[in-house]
């Protein structure tokens, strides 16, 4: 048996009480337990169900555009000189995002409990997007939090949010980014449980959201995997992908969990630089605490209070991390890296260059990491990215920033 | 039994409902802290709450995250607080019960937490977002000190819950009057009757009533279905809007006393 063929023994994650080893569990006032529980009977029926299951697979094909393709992206790979380097390229999806592949879901899922109305947090505005598409799709009532910080960055997608009938609520606490959407969002949920579904938009979260968002997104790996079997007959040598929240890396990496010889690699934010304190790099640089919910790495200080991140890329500003890489990373089984705020505009210039494809910021963190990596590997073996997003988000503030050197 | 205990017993002996007051520990300031909090006890407190400010409390609604935010912008941690209810001890026997996120605890550590918080005088703890089914190991070291650990239920816990909670709970039960976060309200939702009930049905714990008392009306309805009422928000605007410290004093004993007038058993 060949070291790509070696199996790697894993418990199924996470356990009866949502703990992904020390990590996860459910971390919020009483008012949202009952929902909590609710939600984790209905999505395990949902699960088991042909029809749901049928459903799903349907608006995934015929509305987001499933399978994406796994993209041989040869220009690049001859510039970087080293590994083959293949996308996985989930930017094709409508919406231009991952995170439709959950909203999907889970409006199928709001829909089965009966609910009328969904909330969402948003960073960058392609979670916001993505939820405020399928709420227009299933005909439920959308209501999106937004950081103020982030509604000026992300003009694009706000306007994209209110022409699919989605509000969007501008969120003026603490560092008007990702973290005090998510915590608006959380307090709205605690007033309106009994009426609202909450479409949480990354592996975070209380029990189950971790998991769900996980299984509607591990489609990216499970057709990775199929593809690369398909065009090299091996597996990757390594799967790169950004981690913000952590849900395009957590849905590329799943399906490769047990297959030993696949390194599996996820880039932080590394912003100004982790030497500054101003990064996102919870995973790489923080400590075990709760927020949001859950127990994972977390950027705080040692009184426990939170700290402030900083990326150039909205969806990778957050001070947290999905509990799962929380686990992943203490079995070793995963690796995290960072990638300054300079070197993702680098990676976000490369692959416009080289391949024509303007990836998301955050997207251009995972590239960033693979034009360090590819060189210093043999052509025979193989890189696989998940390009989570396209970059049109991004071009406004790409712009401004270095309009002049282009 | 603890000072909790002895606390709402001997108002139940006299009829009267307690009256607990929650503020934010460190707001203003640490001292601003002590001199209010001799305003609530001489005015008719019976438990205070020091509230942990926290940078991101989820169950809290803009005046007691505002008030977390001054607090913090003025030094304000969990071990200065702790610091803080050793000196009100010196002067005070009030049950204090202190009020936190979980994430300042855990970084503390449960174990040290709980030891430095029964050395200083604390009575006991409430961790909002420590339901349970994750408080295994703070409920042991706390039970083990002696140090009351008090849950809350809320009007969408399940009979199931309820029963659980129940038997977990001590000192109190802390029952959310409505589904949302912390904030003084006109009205209170109808069917809080009911649900206090069903909770006081299953054990043998008093049952307070908090989230949204706003006067002395409110609470004295609540008082009449409950073993005591316990008012936040109302308190911390007070704080907020008088910079004056004398004034600011005044008018919160004024407040309390006024709700402390309502508890009091119909004449």
């Amino acid at each position: 048996m060949s070291l790509q063929e070696k199996k790697i023994e894993t418990p199924p994650m996470p356990d009866k009480k949502g703990h992904f080893g020390d990590y996860g569990g459910k971390f919020v006032i009483e008012t949202l337990m009952p929902a909590l529980e609710e939600l984790e009977k209905l999505y395990k029926e949902a699960r088991d169900d042909p029809q749901f299951v049928k459903d799903l697979r349907y608006y995934l094909q015929q509305y987001v555009g499933r399978p994406s393709p796994l993209y041989f992206a040869e220009r690049l790979s001859k510039k970087l000189g080293g590994a083959k380097i293949y996308l996985k390229r989930e930017d094709l999806n409508h919406t231009g995002a991952h995170k439709i592949n959950n909203t999907i879901g889970s409006a199928l899922l709001t829909q089965r409990m009966g609910k009328k109305r969904v909330i969402a947090e948003t960073g960058a505005g392609q979670h916001g997007v993505a939820t405020a598409t399928a709420a227009a799709l299933f005909d439920l009532e959308c209501d999106v939090f937004m950081g103020e910080e982030d509604i000026k960055r992300q003009a694009l997608n706000v306007f994209r949010m209110k022409l699919l009938g989605a509000r969007v609520i501008p969120v003026s606490s603490g560092t008007r980014t990702l973290k005090d959407a998510t915590s608006e969002a959380i307090r709205n949920w605690i007033t309106t449980v009994e009426s609202t579904h909450y479409i949480i938009g990354s592996v975070v979260g209380p029990h189950p959201f971790p998991m769900i968002v996980r299984d509607f997104q591990k489609i990216i790996g499970e057709e990775s995997r199929e593809q690369i079997l398909e065009s090299e007959n091996r597996l990757p040598d390594a799967c790169i992908a950004c981690v913000g929240g952590g849900s395009n890396s957590m849905g590329m990496f799943y399906p490769f969990i047990e297959d030993e010889g696949v390194r599996l690699i996820g880039v932080e934010a590394a912003g100004f630089g982790i030497e500054t304190g101003k990064h996102g790099a919870s995973l790489s640089h923080g400590t075990a605490g709760v927020l949001h919910g859950m127990k994972s790495y977390l950027l705080h200080d040692g009184d426990g209070q939170i700290r402030e991140a900083h990326s150039i890329s909205a969806g990778l500003d957050y001070p947290g991390v999905g509990c799962e890489h929380s686990h992943l990373r203490d079995t070793g089984r995963t690796e995290y890296f960072s990638i300054t705020d300079q070197e993702a505009l680098d990676g976000f210039k490369l692959l416009s260059r080289t391949e024509g494809i303007i990836p998301a910021l955050e997207s251009a963190h995972a590239i960033a990491y693979a034009a360090k990596l590819a060189p210093t590997m043999k052509p025979d073996q193989i890189i696989a990215i998940c390009l989570s997003g396209r970059g049109d988000k991004d071009v406004t503030q790409v712009s401004d920033m270095i309009g002049d050197e282009i | 039994m603890s000072r909790i205990q002895q606390c709402i017993k001997s108002l139940s002996d006299r009829g009267e409902k307690a009256l607990a007051a929650f503020i934010t520990a460190g707001d203003p300031d640490m001292e601003s802290t002590k001199k209010i909090f001799s305003a609530l006890e001489k005015n008719g407190a019976d438990i205070v709450e020091l509230g942990v400010p926290f940078s991101d409390p989820l169950a809290d609604g803009p005046v007691i995250q505002k008030s977390a935010q001054r607090a913090l912008k003025n030094g304000a941690s969990l071990k200065k607080i702790i610091q803080l209810v050793a000196d009100l001890r010196k002067e005070s026997q009030l049950p204090i019960v202190l009020m936190t996120s979980y994430n300042p605890v855990f970084v503390f550590g449960p174990e040290k937490f709980v030891d430095a918080a029964v050395d200083a005088g604390v009575d006991g703890i409430i961790v909002p977002d420590l339901p349970p089914e994750e408080a295994d190991e703070l409920e042991g070291y706390s039970k083990s000190k002696g140090l009351d650990m008090i849950y809350l239920l809320a009007p969408t816990s399940t009979p199931k819950r309820v029963r659980m909670i129940s038997k977990r709970s001590s000192g109190f039960i802390y029952y959310v009057s409505l589904t949302g976060t912390t904030g003084a309200r006109n009205a209170l939702p109808d069917g809080i009757e009911e649900k206090v009930g069903a909770i006081k049905a299953v054990g043998d714990l008093p049952v307070f009533i908090g989230f949204g008392i706003s006067g002395p009306e409110q609470a004295r309805r609540m008082g009449q279905i409950s073993d005591g009422v316990i008012v936040g928000s109302a308190i911390v605007k007070l704080i907020e809007e008088n910079a004056d410290p004398a004034v600011r004093d005044k008018k919160v004993g004024e407040f309390i006393g006024g709700i402390k007038q309502a508890l009091l058993p119909a004449s």
